[in-house]
């Protein structure tokens, strides 16, 4: 049972820790050695992902339980590996790639230790996917927080400053409310094992459930912070939008730990049972209320960076409405729609500066508007050595418009199959066909309305920054920077090819997530190995 | 023993609470600091309050003598981490003073 594939569960934290530990040793002027370490880690675990897809993806099913340290589940830590876990490490080291090799180009070289926060972040996302844990959970949890704090700092200015400094002091706040919501639940359950503990939740005693379901809520206001929910998202598109480049690439993918994380738990210990549904109504709520806001903001964005940051509100809207709803159908629709959002807003984020750059900064946002967000004055790193790309402007505008269909949900990128599968899911709500209820009606006119708005925004910003700007210099773009951005967008085009396949995955995976009994027996039936000497623990692994 | 774990666990929060919703970086600070103080006792507190009493099983004690190793493992856990953190965040006050030269949250200078 315990072969070499079984150990690669591991290997998604072992080999960025590695990698992060080794950077630390050398010296910050051999940045050709550090890039190559950062970026060889980086391919390695987009290697070990597919791997680990391709056996979730099987026909073997279910069977990624791994052990840490060969102690039996309820007592030692453990990480499972599931359809939703291998698919977003697979979501995490595209992003990873791409984000590198675009900071390659200039960013990394602007500031310390970029390539060992990097791979500490990539450490902390891969741990949090993988736990079983709630507990480990939060040590992932602020194993990754720690390094974006550095890396939303990287490039440092006073703008990256503040938004910073606002940044930790909300996630710290966070993970207070996380520390209290994990102690309370093992207060009143006994176990921080997310199987044991959903395998317990229905016998707990009414009087207990309350301050259970209390920690539960206390718990996912940590989680709807990072998704950000309104209104706990004030800080992100400032956040995001201060943050260099390739950073707000890989964030791109930490508003959506907050939503895996959400849907992970709301199906796992609310599925069935007394507790049944708790906090859905929250969910659909605060998502209507995200996704209003967000689309408010995509409107009122005059600055591309805030205007890709309210796409990050409208996307968690949108997915947080849909769990709230909890319908198998509508569900899978939207992880497609995670993966596709999740690519468009990395690729658009990094687009944004090719685009930005040779433009006078902030030229079009009015005075007003950037006195009240700070001075964007800053230090630009130094233009990199490469080769150019020649037909800049074609290209650029190309990525632009692939990025607004994107964002809009139009035809033929993979956003339009996302919203169309969850859109036709919620018309005819399931299989069972019963007619929509009043806010799942309520929620496809929110959708539909977010896209006009993404389309009416994404359009006037192409055309002042594409066919309006007189003296519009053309900005000197790298072949290393407009790759990772249409790699990004190529994966979509993809995503829509092969959206069968894609949709049968998601299928499955919701499946297989709405019936919890299937992860809490194969967390508690894992047995430990026997046989002492035979080198249990994952060595010779990650490197 | 529980009461005044409990209100010493309030009287905490509150501050923290209050120090934190301040405009100025120091009292954020504080405040987290006090916040955490207060989360750490609370997680004590989740395995039931005990004096003297080991957390570690052994033949000749019962169970109900024992207190619950689990929240101590997990607020050492909570009080590095809470550490590491703080530190950090006293390093992005002091960058932020340095370019804004004010201690104030939003880099605003002193309401006159």
């Amino acid at each position: 049972m315990i072969d070499w594939s079984h150990h690669l569960i591991i290997a998604p934290i072992l080999l960025p820790l590695m990698a992060a530990a080794l950077l630390l040793f050398i010296d910050e002027r051999q940045r050709v050695a550090k890039a190559m370490i950062s970026l060889g880690s980086t391919l390695l675990l987009a290697a070990v992902s597919l791997v680990l897809f391709r056996i979730e993806s099987g026909p073997n099913g279910f069977d990624g339980v791994y052990l840490l340290g060969n102690w039996a589940a309820p007592f030692g830590i453990v990480l499972v590996l599931d359809g939703l876990s291998a698919l977003m490490l697979l979501l995490t080291a595209v992003l990873a790639i791409a984000a590198l090799v675009y900071s390659l180009a200039r960013w990394h070289a602007v500031g310390a230790h970029f390539h060992t926060m990097f791979q500490l972040l990539l450490m902390g996302l891969n741990g949090a996917f993988l736990t079983g844990d709630l507990f480990n959970l939060f040590v992932f949890f602020e194993v990754m927080l720690a390094a974006s704090y550095g890396l939303l700092l990287h490039g440092s200015g006073p703008l990256r400053v503040k938004a910073g400094m606002h940044y930790i002091a909300v996630n710290l706040a966070a993970a207070l409310l996380f520390l209290i919501g994990v102690s309370l639940i093992y207060g009143t359950a006994g176990t921080l094992n997310m199987a044991d503990l959903a395998a317990r939740i229905p016998q707990i005693e009414p009087d207990r459930r309350m301050l259970m379901e209390a920690g539960a809520g206390v718990l996912g206001i940590a989680f709807l912070i990072k998704a950000g929910m309104w209104p706990l998202c004030f800080w992100l598109p400032t956040a995001y939008s201060a943050a260099s480049a390739p950073v707000a690439g890989i964030f791109a993918i930490l508003s959506k730990l907050g939503i895996y994380i959400i849907l992970r738990l709301t199906m796992l210990l609310f599925g069935d049972g007394p507790s049944a549904g708790f906090g859905s109504s929250v969910l659909l709520y605060g998502g209507m209320a995200t996704l209003i806001f967000g689309t408010i903001g995509v409107l009122a964005s005059q600055a591309l960076g805030r205007l890709a940051g309210f796409s990050v509100l409208v996307s968690s809207g949108t997915l947080l409405m849909v769990l709230g709803i909890n319908d198998g159908a509508i569900s899978s629709g939207a992880l497609l729609y995670l993966v596709s959002s999740t690519l468009t807003i990395s690729a658009f984020f990094m687009l944004i500066e090719l685009v930005e750059r040779g433009q006078d900064a902030g030229a079009h946002v009015l005075a007003v508007t950037m006195e009240a967000y700070g001075d964007a004055e800053e230090d630009e790193p130094e233009e990199g050595d490469g080769v150019t790309m020649p037909g800049t402007m074609a290209i650029l505008g190309t990525c632009f418009a692939a990025c607004g269909l994107l964002l809009s949900g139009l035809p033929p990128l993979s956003g339009f199959v996302a919203k169309f599968a969850m859109l036709s899911a919620m018309m005819g709500t399931g299989a069972i066909g019963v007619p929509p209820t009043a806010a799942v009606w309520v929620l496809i006119i929110l959708v539909i309305l977010s896209g006009v708005a993404a389309l009416i925004s994404m359009t006037r910003a192409g055309i002042r920054t594409f066919w309006s700007s007189i003296e519009g210099t053309v900005p000197r773009v790298l072949v290393i920077e407009i790759v990772p951005v249409m790699f990004l967008l190529a994966l979509t085009l993809v995503l829509t090819v092969r959206a069968e396949p894609a949709m049968q995955y998601m299928d499955a995976t919701i499946r297989t997530l709405s019936n919890p009994t299937i992860y809490i027996d194969a967390v508690r039936n894992t047995a430990v190995v026997e046989s002492p000497d035979a080198g249990i623990i994952g060595d010779g692994k990650g490197d | 023993m529980e009461i005044i774990l409990s209100i010493a666990i309030g009287v905490m929060t509150s501050c923290g609470v209050w120090l934190i919703l301040r405009p100025r970086t120091y009292q954020v600070i504080i405040g987290l600091s006090l916040l955490s103080y207060a989360v750490n006792l609370f997680i004590f507190g989740v395995g039931g309050v005990k004096t003297n009493v080991p957390p570690i099983l052994s033949d000749d004690v019962a169970i109900s003598a024992l207190a619950d190793p689990v929240p101590q493992a997990l607020v050492l856990t909570a009080i590095v981490i809470g550490f590491a953190t703080t530190a950090l965040f006293l390093v992005v006050l002091l960058a932020s003073r340095g370019l804004t030269g004010t201690d104030h949250v939003d880099g605003r200078s002193d309401p006159k």
